[in-house]
């Protein structure tokens, strides 16, 4: 890392630590909302944008996070702060488990497969058997968690913080990932996997990992974002679920660590801006800033940011170029 | 024995129904690589434009051709203005789009004819045919359309010169171009002829699931599979493959666990069927270079 990303991402931290207290205690629930789905978007990114495994069903692990977190709130009498490491664990497993038979299946086959995990999972969760769990249609009512150690804040503003802590330890631990050895063999068996192959990387392995590893992640934003919602039921993790979290990274950028957060901010708000732009007909609009931001940043707001920074540099130094050429 | 005919029968009508929604997949897929996730939406909407035609006092077999033709400028214009533009872009980028363009339809309408449901009539009969009771006259009517449809394509990429200029412009493109035919609108018709199959399933539809702007989300989603499973780069494989999830949809559910599950299990076999055969029952393997 260097000192200016350093110091722009103390400055983030900064900012991000002041918004509970100058936004209304709605809004602040608004923004935990996009530190969870930043932390989701971020692990869908590690299997489709950097390893190139496209998922279509990553709504399933955030519900299977989710329930997680509940049913251990509710049934075992488990706190909070507890629930969120035990849903990542289960769904790392669950997702290694997964990612064994998809190894078999590649591109549009792999996203039918996905597909029909992410169409199944509500039907799994009201299934009769299960339901002295998971509540069945009802699902499950979660209390909100009040600030311990008697911080003055009022509990939107401690589960945003709380939300705040965990989100930025995944993210570090994602960049830690990403930026060496592992982070290589990812990108390596995405453009070209045989090449890969005969470099030494374990392909098997390495992309049964980035599926466990990427349902981890969504598995901790599912716990999240239960316990911020307060609530869980089958029916809010429909298979829509899933293919927002995927226009989430496209739109936020792909194989970008900072796309998860743009496109987190896109998922979180542009539907309420739709909203207030047309009551009757808010998804057409929605879509139409789908198309827009395609088509102006076809590599998401990440990739456009990057291009943006490249041309300022090459404008502030224009010799720059040259001399790195000189071997 | 006699529920379990009915059971496969009533599978092969709806299979029917699968069966066009996967043909105009593979349609578009053998053109251009993408799967547009957009093509149950734009069947309903041709659908409701049906409906409306219907409504004004046109009889059904007019209101039907005039609604393909429309189905078929719909298809094109979606190409020309709004796939053209990203044709270069990544893939996931065009999935989106596609995705935009489910909401739209969906969204504008559910503005424009509202969420309530309508009935839609069929051309067929009331009175079972040829005193067949398993299969209402509707159902015998879907297949034999479906059967139509795909005898009518394979005519026309088979023996004109026109279908052959658009297998030439999917195939290579480049070559295809350097012999003279216009790919960019080889890309469109194939667009507008997949929007028809298209128009013609929501019209088959309609009947059985009545008029509603989610009608679609369900077929699409076995059409996706049924392609998949078939191969989706064969449209007699897409076909049998609409046929064979219809059946055993409709067998499981009956039988052997419930309709609550029927959807996840039958996904689940779908899925288990590509785990043996990855690239479906008819496709081809793709051979990569080194």
């Amino acid at each position: 890392m260097t000192k200016k990303t350093l110091i722009a991402l103390l400055l983030l931290v900064a900012v991000a630590s002041i918004v509970p207290f100058v936004v209304s205690n709605y809004r602040t629930f608004q923004f935990t909302l996009v530190l969870v789905y930043a932390i989701a978007l971020l692990g869908l990114n590690i299997l489709t944008g950097y390893n190139g495994q496209v998922s279509l069903g990553h709504g399933a692990f955030y519900a299977i996070g989710a329930y997680c977190a509940a049913v251990l709130m509710d049934k075992a009498g488990v706190p909070y702060w507890a629930t969120v490491p035990a849903a990542g664990a289960v769904c790392l497993v669950v997702g290694f488990l997964f990612g064994l038979p998809a190894l078999r299946l590649e591109g549009l086959y792999l996203a039918l497969a996905t597909f029909a995990l992410g169409v199944s999972m509500p039907q799994l969760l009201k299934y009769k058997a299960l339901e002295e769990w998971t509540g069945g249609v009802q699902g499950i009512v979660i209390a909100k968690p009040d600030a311990p150690w008697g911080l003055p804040l009022n509990s939107d503003q401690w589960l945003y913080f709380f939300t705040l802590g965990v989100a930025l330890a995944m993210f570090l631990l994602g960049w830690n990932l990403l930026r060496g050895r592992v982070g290589r063999a990812l990108v390596a068996i995405r453009d070209h996997h045989i090449a890969a192959e005969a470099m030494g990387v374990h392909n098997a392995l390495y992309k049964s990992l980035a599926f466990g590893v990427s349902a981890m992640y969504t598995g901790v934003a599912g716990a999240l974002g239960a316990i911020a919602v307060q609530f869980v039921a089958p029916d809010s993790f429909s298979i829509f679920l899933s293919i927002l979290l995927l226009v989430g990274i496209v739109i936020g950028g792909l194989a970008s660590i900072s796309g998860a957060l743009y496109g987190a901010l896109f998922i979180q708000f542009v539907p309420n801006l739709a909203d207030e732009i047309s009551k009757a007909a808010p998804w057409a609009i929605f879509g139409i800033f789908m198309i827009l931001f395609v088509y102006l940043m076809p590599t998401g707001v990440a990739g456009a940011l990057r291009m943006l920074s490249e041309r300022q540099k090459r404008h502030n130094f224009p010799a720059a170029k040259n001399e790195e050429e000189v071997p | 024995m006699d529920a379990f005919l009915f059971q496969v029968l009533a599978g092969l009508a709806t299979g029917g129904i699968y069966a066009s929604l996967a043909l105009a997949l593979v349609m578009i897929y053998q053109a251009t690589h993408h799967v547009n996730f957009a093509q149950g939406e734009m069947a309903m909407f041709t659908t409701y434009i049906a409906w409306s035609l219907m409504d004004a006092g046109l009889p059904y077999w007019p209101t039907f051709l005039l609604t393909l033709m429309v189905a078929f400028l719909l298809g094109v214009a979606i190409e020309r203005l709004v796939i053209r533009p990203v044709e270069h872009a990544p893939v996931l980028a065009v999935v989106v789009v596609f995705i935009a363009l489910l909401v739209i339809l969906n969204s504008v309408t559910g503005w424009i004819y509202t969420y309530t449901l309508k009935p839609f009539p069929s051309p067929f009969p009331e009175e079972p045919l040829w005193g067949i009771r398993y299969m209402s006259p509707h159902e015998i009517g879907a297949i034999g359309i479906t059967l139509l449809v795909l005898v009518a394509l394979y005519l026309f990429f088979r023996f004109t010169p026109l279908g052959l200029a658009m297998r030439a412009a999917a195939q290579n493109p480049q070559s295809a171009r350097l012999v003279g035919i216009r790919v960019g609108w080889m890309l469109a018709l194939g667009w507008g002829l997949a929007a028809g199959i298209g128009a013609v399933a929501g019209m088959m539809v309609a009947p059985i699931v009545y008029l509603d702007p989610n009608m679609m989300g369900g077929v699409l989603l076995y059409a996706f599979a049924a392609a998949l499973v078939g191969g989706i780069d064969n449209p007699w494989g897409a076909v049998l493959g609409g046929f064979l999830v219809g059946v055993l949809e409709n067998l499981l559910g009956a039988f052997v666990i419930g309709n609550e599950l029927k959807l996840s299990v039958a996904l689940v076999i779908i899925v288990g069927v590509l785990l043996v055969r990855p690239s479906g029952l008819f496709g081809t393997v793709h051979v990569t270079r080194v």
